[in-house]
């Protein structure tokens, strides 16, 4: 058909017109670091294992998680979630139940014997790894499947450290701890139980080790002088943890106090509780808000019906109570000493006032600094004496398992770069994905789901675990509860508000591409994509 | 998968959802949308009308399976979109004169029926062109019951002639000829009309509002639309960055305050009936609306707040929300 | 079929033969009795399939019509006076876009004052709208221009107007032989659009035009124009081997064989011009008519050729230009601008049935007359009252605000109404 000249035109020419040129600013697609993510101290991509978990593909989402952290299911027990403090999520309803979803995967793949995946090919490299807590199965688990020969010593008759021997069952029941711990040696990890490494350097020499990576830990209890009538009747937290671990059944008496506010004092007298006594007594010198433990600890410590007493000092321990100063604020917020007494009735007294490295092992090797009774290293986890990495509670940091396996996972990366020569590439710096660069609007409402508890009068009798996990239905509600933060969801958002038609959809998993011959730098793909994975860049030139 | 989806990140919200059945995404979401308006068009950047028409011809394409012919009025859409030589449409599409559009759909709809042809017919044009130049020819057609669906792409003034006061230009707005001036600077409270209601009052099948805050909403309404035959129409609000003075990023959210506070219902209307509104879903008040767009400056001038003029403006917004029962939407 | 029946009545059978496919209709005298008709066959299902649009306006009427057109169907409205111009945004809308839409001008006055009689101000108004325009000189012809509009439209894609004098046509009884739909359809084929609006082969039909091609476009439409010049001589000779009659064409010279005087008219009025030539010529006075039934393109040449040989040209209109004096004597004389210095032709206007006042063979005779003896003016106002408009200026120069001219006009001429209607 002859169209008349000029008023009727063909379809769609104007695309001959690149409006492109119209732009000063242009749209980028960025994966920015969600918060979870920038808090996690193991480094889990936690927004990646959830967007697997999102589709219902637990098996893909849990080899995510392994990726980083080889303990989802210890993890998503133990681990005090900073994720979900710095979660997104927070500001619209409440942070993403991560650690339940963790653990969901955790058990999942326990319960279907998920194998790790193959490590790659030997290197011929043999690595000894001294301790075999968090920090020290991380780097194994780490190291050997990038091929490493690795050797794990311990000087306890079974692996696992503060995860064993901190942390009581009724937090991690220990078949769960024994799946995940196994998983790791069954990659060809050689553990050698109840060896206690005193001489390093002679140990990585006659063992032809081109390497070591130390994570002993901080087991020596922090003490302070209590005057007592019965030292016998004063434990150290730390110690007690350890020997209820190990099947004994100290004779605490009726009723005990503990001394201290972080969570091991909690775990010391819940444990306490379930050891039979009647009375359990959280004694704490400063305030109820400036105790460090975790405060679901201390809610689910009342629950079990221990007791506390904030603003106490402990001067002495007398036959069957303990004699305690009252200790005020005065109006610049300080701590201050009263002078007025009173008792607390008690039979034992636990001691949880932190814990200290044993030094003994590390301080005579060459190069090797103490600071602050920790060892010191440097930003790639090595002491100052080369090839002799260290990492966990014995290193300058916080201390929590979290961190741990961080550490392991960070020194297992230099370390395998140093026995190869090479200096590790640290990843591009990534900006985190902050609540500003969301648009919130397109998240529909949904609670947080919570898991089940047992009841606590029963579970004051028993060191069968508190928490349930989460039912799939459930699991998969909260994964899809992320927002996932700086990284894009293929919600088609840029594709659908793009006046120009200038966002290329690329398909299933290959997400969008701006079509730069017309996209004209409106911007509203940016302001319109709900998790902030694209932002406006100045035109070059 | 084997369990129920519950819950999704963003449910409808966003234009698609890989873990939504594509059934449920919108049209927007596929690549297989008509694109009835393409790349290449002359709009401003950021233009809340190119974004409207596209979403509501791709909706109609895919309800009538793109047996579909549109008729567009004069006006910035017509102009933006087809300068000789280069045409953005990708569906038969007729430009006759500013005022006749739903005169001129009427006649593409009677040659259909005459024809026996199942093509059906979308006239479009501004609120200059509907409610104003237009409005009797559009009358004529509902009173018809002709089958054609109407819509007004709504950015309440002529911005094709460089920002002229219509009869949807709102209270306070400040225009080319409503200057922000005198006693009563901008638009004046009083004048203009609601041309949902007026296409309610002829009793056709079927009236909407939609917005281009809201995908899903506007395409179901398109697609509600086309199910029926006889007159329908829809006012669609599109924000204009160059009229309103406001960021070329903002369109979406402009409009969505305009929504979320009330001055811009959402309903859906059967035979002179409001039969379903969609209800507000996180409340604002106007002044956070007003604030985002420059021709409403005047109310905020020197870093004074013309708190008594707002509070006309917000009772107006009230009014909506109470008449049109905009909180619980039922 | 021969048929006793209005003129109206003639033109819808006729309209109704050419299978419209949609027809809009609006009301305004004197064009109503034809949508009348067509209303009722499209209703009684005689005409099928076809649809009746009862439209809120001329505009409207002409938009549906546009609409119907660019759709591919073959459409057809009418109007007179107001609502021409009503609809002139469209007018030129439809003849830009090139459709075929054949329409029925019932020429009216137009107003203020509001006249509702006839007269070509109407038709005269849109002249240059890109519109073909034809004007039937009896009701026979009013009925065979339809069939042959819409045959030129389709051929050229391009709007036509059938003019047919309000009241004097549309209303009169006359005898009219209506084809039969089988001659009819052998003559006018099927509708085949240039181009349509149709999702089988999308386009986009009324771009915006700029300075770079608009002119271009306004030449080519000027072109077509030209290109009907040609083919509406050929349209004509076939009708008229088809259905045995003469009709339509470009223009129609009556004795002019040795005329030295020929007048020059559009219409009904050629019936009585035929009849006063006759008289003339029977009493010796060299004088011929030319009844032209193309206005719109102007055939200059076909003019000049048929007027060469006559020294003086008296054109008879029923329009006058403000400001300017008669349209088609303007465009006769321009179109007699070519010839020699030595054979220049005097054009006289003479300007008759303003608002329906009557045209009489009478006053025709009497003014022909004078201009073939050489004494007529070059614009003449036939059976001006001067008495009455001589008054009302020696009012206006006394006073500027004297009230509305046309009801003083109306007072002062208010007996002579009765001797005109």
């Amino acid at each position: 058909m002859d169209k008349p000249f000029a008023i009727t035109l063909d379809l769609g020419s104007s695309r001959a017109n690149h409006t492109g040129s119209w732009r000063s600013r242009r749209p980028e697609y960025v994966d920015r670091l969600p918060p979870c993510n920038h808090a996690c101290p193991a480094g889990e991509d936690v927004q990646r294992w959830l967007y697997h978990a999102e589709e219902g593909d637990y098996r893909a989402a849990w080899q995510a998680l392994v990726e980083d952290n080889p303990f989802p299911a210890v993890m998503g027990r133990a681990c005090y979630h900073p994720c979900e403090t710095s979660c997104n999520r927070a500001k619209i309803d409440e942070p993403v139940s991560i650690h339940a979803v963790e653990r969901f995967l955790g058990d999942l793949a326990i319960r279907e014997k998920w194998p790790l995946s193959a490590p790659l090919p030997p290197t011929g490299k043999r690595v000894l790894v001294i301790g075999s807590g968090p920090s020290g199965l991380s780097a194994a688990y780490h190291l050997a499947r990038m091929g490493h020969a690795v050797t794990v010593r311990e000087a306890m008759p079974l692996a696992g450290g503060m995860m064993r021997y901190g942390i009581p069952r009724y937090r991690l029941p220990r078949d769960v701890l024994d799946a995940e711990v196994a998983r790791i040696f069954d990659l060809g990890v050689h553990f050698e139980p109840g060896v206690r490494v005193d001489d390093v350097a002679t140990s990585v020499a006659e063992g032809g080790f081109a390497a070591c990576f130390a994570a002993i830990g901080a087991h020596l209890a922090n003490r302070v002088e209590i005057p007592a009538r019965d030292a016998a009747r004063i434990f150290d937290a730390v110690d007690l943890l350890q020997r209820v671990e190990q099947g004994e059944a100290p004779r605490l008496g009726r009723r005990v106090a503990i001394y201290g506010g972080g969570d091991t004092a909690f775990d010391a007298a819940r444990t306490v509780k379930r050891l039979g006594a009647e009375e359990a007594c959280i004694v704490y010198r400063r305030t109820q808000a400036a105790m460090p433990a975790h405060a679901f600890e201390v809610a689910e410590a009342a629950e079990e019906g221990v007791t506390m007493r904030w603003l106490r000092t402990i001067k002495r321990f007398d036959e069957d109570r303990i004699v305690v100063e009252r200790m005020e604020l005065d109006e610049a917020g300080r701590l201050k000493a009263t002078g007025e007494v009173e008792t607390i009735e008690a039979d034992a007294l636990v001691l949880a006032l932190g814990q200290n490295v044993d030094l003994s092992v590390l301080e005579k090797v060459d190069g090797v600094r103490v600071v602050d009774r920790v060892i010191e290293v440097d930003d790639r986890m090595m002491t100052g004496h080369p090839g002799l990495f260290a990492g966990g509670d014995m290193v300058p940091s916080e201390r929590s398992i979290a961190i741990a396996v961080g550490h392991g996972k960070a020194a297992a990366r230099h370390l395998d770069a140093y026995v190869r020569g090479e200096k590790a590439k640290a990843p591009p710096p990534r900006e985190v994905a902050t609540f500003e660069t969301l648009n919130p609007w397109y998240y529909t409402e949904a609670d947080r789901t919570s898991q089940p508890a047992a009841d606590p009068v029963r579970r004051r009798a028993t060191f069968d675990e508190v928490n349930g996990g989460l039912t799939a239905d459930d699991a998969l509600f909260e994964a899809r509860r992320c927002l996932s933060c700086g990284n894009c969801f293929e919600c088609d958002n840029c594709y659908g508000v793009c006046p120009d038609n200038a966002v290329i959809k690329l398909g299933p998993g290959k997400r969008f591409r701006i079509d730069l011959d017309f996209c004209k730098g409106c911007g509203l793909c940016v302001a319109e994509c709900p998790c902030g994975a694209i932002r406006m860049v100045p035109e070059d030139g | 998968m084997s369990q129920r989806i519950k819950f999704y990140q963003t449910g409808t919200l966003t234009a698609g959802n890989r873990l939504l059945d594509p059934e449920t995404r919108a049209v927007q979401s596929s690549v297989d949308r008509s694109n009835a308006l393409t790349s290449g068009h002359r709009a401003c950047q950021g233009c809340g009308e190119a974004l409207g028409a596209r979403w509501v011809l791709d909706a109609a394409m895919r309800a009538t399976g793109g047996q579909l012919v549109v008729v567009n009025a004069t006006g910035c859409l017509e102009v933006f979109t087809t300068p000789y030589p280069e045409s953005s449409w990708q569906v038969p599409w007729l430009h006759s004169l500013f005022a006749n559009a739903a005169s001129v759909a009427t006649g593409v709809a009677a040659a259909m029926r005459s024809k026996g042809s199942a093509v059906r017919v979308v006239a479009q044009g501004g609120d200059g062109g509907t409610m104003d130049i237009g409005f009797g020819a559009l009358s004529g057609m509902f009173e018809r019951n002709d089958d054609v669906l109407y819509v007004c792409y709504d950015n309440e003034a002529y911005m094709n002639t460089g920002v002229q006061r219509s009869s949807a230009t709102p209270p306070l707005a400040r225009t080319a000829t409503t200057p922000a001036l005198g006693p009563e600077p901008g638009n004046e409270f009083g004048h203009g009309k609601n041309a949902p209601l007026i296409a309610m009052a002829h009793g056709i099948p079927y009236v909407a509002t939609a917005s281009v805050a809201d995908l899903h909403d506007l395409e179901d309404k398109v697609e509600a639309a086309m199910k029926v035959h006889g007159a329908r129409y829809l006012h669609v609000h599109v924000p204009c960055p160059l009229g309103w003075g406001s960021a070329s990023d903002d369109t979406i959210k402009v409009a969505r305050l305009a929504v979320q506070c009330g001055l811009f219902p959402l309903f859906e209307a059967e035979h002179g009936e409001v039969v379903r509104r969609t209800p507000i879903r996180q409340r604002q008040p106007v002044e956070a609306y007003l604030r985002l767009q420059r021709r409403f400056d005047h109310l905020f001038a020197g870093g004074r707040v013309d708190v008594e003029r707002i509070a006309r403006l917000q009772a107006i917004a009230d009014r909506n929300i109470e008449r049109f029962r905009l909180l619980t939407g039922d | 079929m021969l048929k006793q029946i209005e003129g109206s009545r003639g033109m819808a059978e006729a309209i109704a033969l050419c299978r419209p496919e949609v027809i809009c209709a609006y009301p305004i005298t004197p064009q109503t009795h034809i949508v009348e008709a067509l209303g009722e066959l499209v209703k009684s299902g005689s005409l099928t399939p076809c649809e009746f649009i009862n439209v809120e306006s001329e505009f409207s009427a002409l938009s549906v019509a546009i609409g119907a057109s660019a759709a591919g169907a073959r459409a057809y409205t009418a109007t007179s006076s107001q609502g021409l111009l009503f609809m002139a945004e469209a007018l030129y809308n439809a003849s830009g876009l090139g459709l075929p839409i054949v329409m029925t001008l019932g020429n009216r006055a137009i107003g203020a004052p509001i006249n509702i009689w006839n007269d070509h101000s109407d038709a005269m108004a849109m002249r240059d709208a890109g519109w073909i325009q034809l004007f039937a000189r009896d009701n026979q012809e009013a009925a065979d221009l339809h069939i042959q509009a819409f045959r030129l439209a389709e051929a050229l894609s391009c709007p036509v107007m059938v003019c047919v004098d309000g009241f004097i046509l549309t209303h009169a009884f006359e005898r009219v032989d209506v084809p039969t739909q089988g001659e009819v359809d052998a003559f006018l084929p099927r509708y085949e659009p240039v181009q349509v609006i149709d999702p089988a082969d999308p386009m986009t039909i009324g771009a915006m035009v700029g300075p770079d091609a608009f002119a271009e476009v306004r030449w080519l439409a000027h072109h077509k124009q030209l290109r009907a010049l040609e083919i509406i001589p050929e349209i004509a000779s076939e009708f008229e081997q088809r259905f045995g009659r003469r009709s339509g064409g470009l223009l129609r010279p009556y004795r002019t064989d040795g005329a030295e005087t020929i007048v020059v008219a559009m219409g009904s009025v050629n019936g009585t011009i035929e009849v006063v030539v006759d008289a003339m010529r029977a009493g010796g006075v060299p004088i011929g008519a030319l009844d032209l039934c193309t206005f719109r393109p102007f055939p200059a040449a076909a003019v000049r050729d048929a007027l060469r040989g006559a020294r003086r040209v008296i054109v008879v209109e029923k329009n006058l230009a403000l400001g300017m004096g008669g349209v088609l004597a303007s465009d006769v004389r321009m179109a007699l601008r070519g010839e020699p210095a030595d054979v220049q032709t005097v054009v006289h206007t003479v300007v008759a049935g303003l608002g329906g006042r009557a045209i009489t063979q009478a006053s025709l005779g009497r003014v022909f007359a004078e201009g073939h003896a050489g004494k007529l003016g070059e614009l003449h106002m036939l059976d001006l009252d001067w008495g009455v408009v001589e008054r009302e200026v020696a009012r206006m120069s006394e006073n500027r605000r004297s009230g509305p001219t046309a009801s003083n006009v109306l007072r002062d001429v208010g007996p002579s109404m009765r001797r005109i209607g």
